[in-house]
């Protein structure tokens, strides 16, 4: 048996190396737990001063028009996304933050009262192909 | 009038290397794999194998030469699949310099597995982003980064105990000192 590794593991995978691999082993994990932990979105709700108005399925393009104190604002679901279009505060926040894909996210019309927020549910089901 | 090239030792000593490398690939190329972009990457213990026993830039000639010839002999010289290797190969040719004298100067703390990990982890996210810019230009790309990225961490491991076990003074003398010429080791 000459050509078996005469030394112990610890010569190949030396201190430093170990550290480098739990780093990457930590990193793999909560990329994994980020990316992995909620399926796709399938539903947006919509809420005023925080009780639910309504709920649509994300797998269906509409535009929805939520009346609040100061205002309406305007939501867009598309192809399994949704974003304010339009609201009526003077900063814009919840048009600009743009597209929502994940469950969770959420946009707040603050001054209009008005949120959406993706949720998960059962998952929708792609084609992938390669 | 023909001119006369003259070539070093060092000339040979890259050629030989590469000749070990391309194999290696081409040897990989026909094996196949459960997911497109997951292989093991083995012709990189070449690489790594040139860059402990003789310099960066010797390793990244041995590398680019491979990444070149493998792509004309597999037949995808300039398409998509030679970008993400000359990406990835590149990505990770930076990594290995900016790595590297951490191995060199803390060398009891630091071996061919750290940088065969970096290696790795540089060339799969370059190549990511290569395939999220260019080829598959959606956001649904990174549901498959674990994926990737568990794929770079364990083959990257095995790869650098492949090197730490070549580098051995006894390891059948497969990468040791007398069976390499002009060696730089001191």
């Amino acid at each position: 048996m000459n050509w078996f590794p005469k030394h112990p593991i610890r010569k190949l995978l030396r201190p430093g190396d170990a550290l480098v691999l739990l780093a990457g082993i930590a990193g793999w994990v909560m990329l994994s737990v980020s990316l992995w932990q909620s399926g796709p979105a399938a539903q947006a709700q919509v809420r005023r001063d925080g009780v639910l108005v309504a709920a649509y399925p994300l797998n269906e393009d509409r535009t929805v028009s939520v009346t609040g104190p100061i205002g309406t604002t305007m939501i867009r679901i598309e192809s399994g996304r949704a974003r304010v279009v339009s609201d009526p505060g003077p900063r814009q926040y919840c048009v600009r933050q743009g597209w929502l894909t994940r469950p969770g996210e959420m946009a707040l019309c603050a001054p209009n009262h008005i949120s959406l927020t993706l949720t998960g549910g059962q998952p929708t089901y792609e084609s992938m192909a390669y | 009038m023909l001119r006369r090239l003259i070539l070093t030792p060092d000339d040979h000593r890259i050629a030989r290397l590469t000749a070990a490398a391309i194999a290696i690939a081409l040897v990989e190329s026909a094996v196949p794999s459960p997911l497109p972009g997951v292989k093991p990457g083995l012709a990189n213990i070449i690489t790594l194998l040139v860059l402990l026993r003789y310099d960066w830039t010797t390793a990244a000639w041995v590398t680019l030469l491979r990444v070149l010839a493998v792509s004309l002999l597999v037949g995808q010289f300039l398409a998509p699949g030679f970008v993400l290797s000359l990406g990835g190969a590149l990505a990770s040719l930076l990594a290995l310099f900016i790595v590297q004298p951490l191995v060199r100067c803390q060398s009891r703390w630091f071996g061919p597995v750290t940088l065969s990990i970096v290696a790795a982890l540089a060339h799969m996210l370059t190549q990511l982003l290569i395939v999220r810019a260019w080829l598959v230009p959606s956001p649904g790309v990174w549901v498959l980064a674990p994926v990737f990225f568990g794929a770079a961490l364990f083959f990257g491991s095995l790869n650098g105990l492949i090197v730490a076990w070549l580098m051995q003074p006894n390891a059948g003398g497969v990468a040791s000192n007398e069976n390499l010429p002009h060696n730089t080791q001191p």
